[in-house]
């Protein structure tokens, strides 16, 4: 990241005019910059999945051979063609099949179809979906990935948000009691978070849905679901505990471990001494001497949670049978549904990039030290 | 060695790092012990095979060491063979080349649960004329009870519980049941049974052989699978698979992340600006859906995912802090000293630059093996495990797509994922520790 700590005596004697000119001038070519690159990146990281979705062509057999199949019956069953000789039928089955292959652009090449999907990615047109369909029955990527959205993002947000405040408020309070039982029990635990979600959602679907029977094996709402929205509401929330408290555990110990040493770190600078020796009280010093410099860390980490949402939890969403991206993301894997897989990559590309470039100019608000564009 | 010796002396400091060091050695004793006692092309044999090998195994047994922990005793399996002698064969020559062939097995049965099923495995020779067989089955209580009299092909199977005369003469639909109950006080019988199979051969040299197969409600050290395979195999097993594939993945992505970032701060210039860049573009490739891909589309071969897996994971966040601290390692004065005598640029990275950065390597080394060993844990959840290896993931795979956690098969869960948390658990406690004794920032903390 092009972010450097300015040196303080540069540009002290150049006048106040040129000095804005050249800070707008630094700005705007660093940004041109950055987003060049960051363009370039999503281009080419894209441009691999794509290749890797397709299996280097290897999906467009198997298209090939469905439509043949499909266009085939078809014209078979269809009792205008009865009459027909064999020889026009095949013609016209032929002809079909080309017409069809041509429609779902399989007469072009491989190589500049991927760069087809590649544009179209691109400019978010994501285009239709090969076997998958929405549960309202369309074929669009953009409503199935819609259709999944809310599903993931609810899991996933109250999981990962609570997770990071709770965890950032659990090692601040643990930084000031540093050496206390509760120190050395988050640092005795932390290593279970080497166990990822869906190890602990098995353990939970053990002991509270198959032993003591009173939370549910998994999905989103119970079946058939309450018409009643505040009925409907407490089913949703009984579903998401499981999944939700799995995926919270699995971090919550490693998440505070880090934070903590994270604080311990800065709250053992010089100027929290002095802080602590003026007399301050400890409120204060937490809030301006300890979060307030490590705001741009925090920021940073927040922002890559908010991008984690997006792409939900494959797993967890497979073991909990919960309808969100992860389990749809899966799902078209299974079914060499290209267009499915390219969409929901571009969108979280794209949402990472933004938040890359973002960052830079949220660091130069939040840290006067930091100048945008500024270093090498 | 004196260094060594004084950071192991180090390392016995923090329990953890002693728990970690003591569950790793149990590991590799055990992995060790797979290998040695079930040879790798055995153990594939086994773990592939189907009814032919594993037919003396109920399905879905749990352990019998569960009957320690009930009060309620399930049966234990068992099986028995004339041809090896566990089961009594007496052969008492007749006239004209016919015999009497008496078998018997008895044994003690204290259980309060039957049976899921009961077989006879007859294996005979004769040329023309088929030999004669008629079943007894004797309870404690003196009941004797005529389980069938019929000829016999060269092999024969007898499942008692198909047999629906023998259920008529039980005046039970359950076999089992009208086997091991009173039918007065309609209560299991414990003691003595008795199995006593009376044969007549016509021929000179006609011989029987039987094999008395129980399945049981349990099955030895660790249960039974759907496929009736013994599930110590594929838990001993996956210990070998399981540490391969974490201490490979993780020693080749953290030494190649480290050399890649050494070569890339050591020439700088272009060929840094490109590993800075491939940096880039691996954050924004999907790693676990490539992952699903790969093993969908191309290959669940457990090395190709592995070597995609360390491929991925070269170009990560960890290559950007390798780069930083070897940024200020090579203005240290003896890098500049090396190269002031001319020593060669890969006599610097890999002599003078890569030594220092060990203490680094090490913490992050051990503490990436648990993610790798669950990884493939993972992707074995998702059906992308091996096809052909025995791995702790494809026991937990197996065992939620027959549904165990609903049918109560817990075992079946229980047993793998205690193996996998405790191998996270070890790796990650060592880590731990070893990162305290290295970062000395940390340990004042």
């Amino acid at each position: 990241m092009a972010v450097d700590t300015q040196v303080p005596s540069e540009g002290v004697k150049i006048e106040k005019s040129s000095f804005v000119n050249n800070a707008f001038m630094r700005v705007a070519r660093y940004t041109a910059v950055r987003l060049l690159t960051l363009f370039v990146t999503v281009v080419v990281g894209i441009y691999l999945t794509i290749n890797i979705a397709n299996m280097g062509g290897y999906v467009d057999e198997i298209m090939k051979a469905s439509i043949r199949e499909n266009v085939t019956q078809k014209i078979l069953a269809n009792p205008a063609n009865k009459n027909m000789d064999t020889e026009t039928r095949k013609g016209l089955i032929v002809k079909s099949i080309a017409l069809e292959e041509k429609k779902m652009g399989l007469d072009t090449p491989v190589a500049v179809r991927n760069f087809r999907y590649l544009s179209n990615a691109l400019v978010l047109k994501l285009g239709r979906a090969l076997n998958m369909s929405s549960d309202h029955g369309s074929r669009e990527v953009r409503l199935i990935i819609l259709e999944r959205m809310p599903a993931t993002l609810l899991l996933m947000g109250t999981s990962q948000l609570f997770l990071f405040f709770t965890s950032i408020f659990f090692a601040l309070a643990l930084s000031r009691h540093y050496g206390s039982f509760m120190d050395k029990l988050v640092i005795t635990l932390s290593p279970t978070s080497a166990a990822p979600p869906w190890f602990y959602g098995i353990f939970f679907i053990l002991i509270f849905a198959a032993i003591f029977k009173i939370l549910p094996f998994g999905g989103i709402v119970d079946a058939p679901p309450p018409d009643n929205v505040a009925e409907y509401g407490f089913s949703v929330l009984k579903h998401i505990i499981l999944p939700g408290s799995s995926l919270v555990i699995s971090s919550f110990f490693l998440s505070i471990y880090n934070w903590r040493t994270f604080f311990l770190i800065y709250s053992s600078e010089d100027y929290v001494e002095m802080a602590k020796a003026k007399g301050l009280p400890p409120k204060d010093i937490e809030r301006q001497y300890i979060l307030r410099p490590t705001l741009p860390t925090i920021i940073t980490s927040f922002a890559f949670v908010l991008i984690s949402l997006w792409t939900g939890a494959i797993i967890t969403e497979t073991v909990f049978l919960w309808p969100g991206l992860g389990r749809t993301l899966y799902t078209a894997v299974g079914l060499y549904d290209t267009p499915v897989i390219i969409g929901s990559t571009i969108i979280s590309a794209y949402l990472l990039a933004i938040t890359v470039f973002l960052l830079d100019f949220i660091y130069a608000l939040v840290d006067p030290r930091v100048k945008v564009g500024s270093g090498n | 060695m004196d260094s060594i010796k004084n950071s192991l002396r180090e390392i016995l400091r923090y329990p953890s790092a002693i728990f970690g060091i003591v569950v790793i050695l149990m590991l590799v004793a055990l992995a060790a012990y797979a290998m040695i006692a079930v040879p790798y092309n055995e153990a594939i044999r086994l773990w592939r095979g189907g009814e032919e090998i594993w037919y003396q195994n109920p399905k879905f047994a749990a352990p019998a060491w569960i009957n320690f922990f009930s009060s309620k005793k399930l049966p234990e399996s068992f099986a028995v063979n004339t041809v090896n002698g566990t089961m009594q064969k007496t052969v008492t020559p007749g006239a004209e080349g016919t015999g009497t062939v008496d078998i018997a097995y008895t044994f003690d049965f204290t259980y309060d649960d039957f049976p899921q099923e009961m077989f006879l495995y007859f294996t005979t020779k004769f040329t023309e004329k088929q030999p004669f067989v008629s079943i007894v089955w004797l309870t404690p209580d003196g009941r004797e009870i005529r389980i069938g009299s019929f000829g016999i092909n060269q092999k024969e199977t007898y499942r008692f519980s198909q047999d629906d005369k023998l259920k008529l003469r039980l005046k039970d639909e359950n076999v089992m049941q009208g086997l091991f109950i009173d039918p007065k006080t309609k209560e299991i019988v414990k003691g003595k049974y008795q199995l006593a199979i009376t044969g007549v051969t016509f021929e000179e040299g006609s011989q029987i052989d039987v094999e008395f197969v129980s399945h049981g409600l349990v099955f030895g050290l660790a249960g039974t699978d759907h496929a009736r395979r013994n599930l110590v195999l594929p838990l001993l097993w996956g210990a070998p698979v399981a540490l391969a594939f974490g201490l490979i993945a993780s020693f080749g992505v953290s030494i190649l992340t480290m050399l890649i970032a050494a070569i890339g701060t050591w020439y700088g210039g272009w060929v840094d600006g490109l590993i800075q860049r491939i940096t880039e573009v691996n954050l924004i490739l999907p790693f676990f859906p490539i992952l699903i891909m790969v093993g969908t589309f191309y290959s669940r071969s457990i090395w190709v995912i592995m070597s995609v897996t360390v491929l991925l994971n070269i170009f990560s966040g960890g290559i950007k802090g390798y780069r930083a601290i070897f940024l200020q390692v090579k203005e240290s004065m003896y890098i500049e000293a090396a190269r002031a005598y001319g020593a060669s640029d890969s006599r610097i990275i890999i002599q003078y630059m890569i030594p220092r950065m060990i203490p680094l390597l090490i913490p992050t080394l051990v503490s990436s093996v648990p993610s790798f060993v669950f990884l493939e844990a993972s992707l074995a959840l998702l059906g992308l495990g091996d096809p052909v290896l025995p791995t702790w993931g494809k026991i937990i795979e197996d065992a939620s797509v027959n549904g165990a956690l609903y049918k109560g098969y817990y075992y079946w869960i229980l047993e793998p994922a205690i193996l996998l948390m405790f191998t996270g658990l070890g790796f990650a406690m060592l880590g731990f520790a070893l990162d305290r004794i290295y970062n000395p920032r940390l340990r004042e903390i």
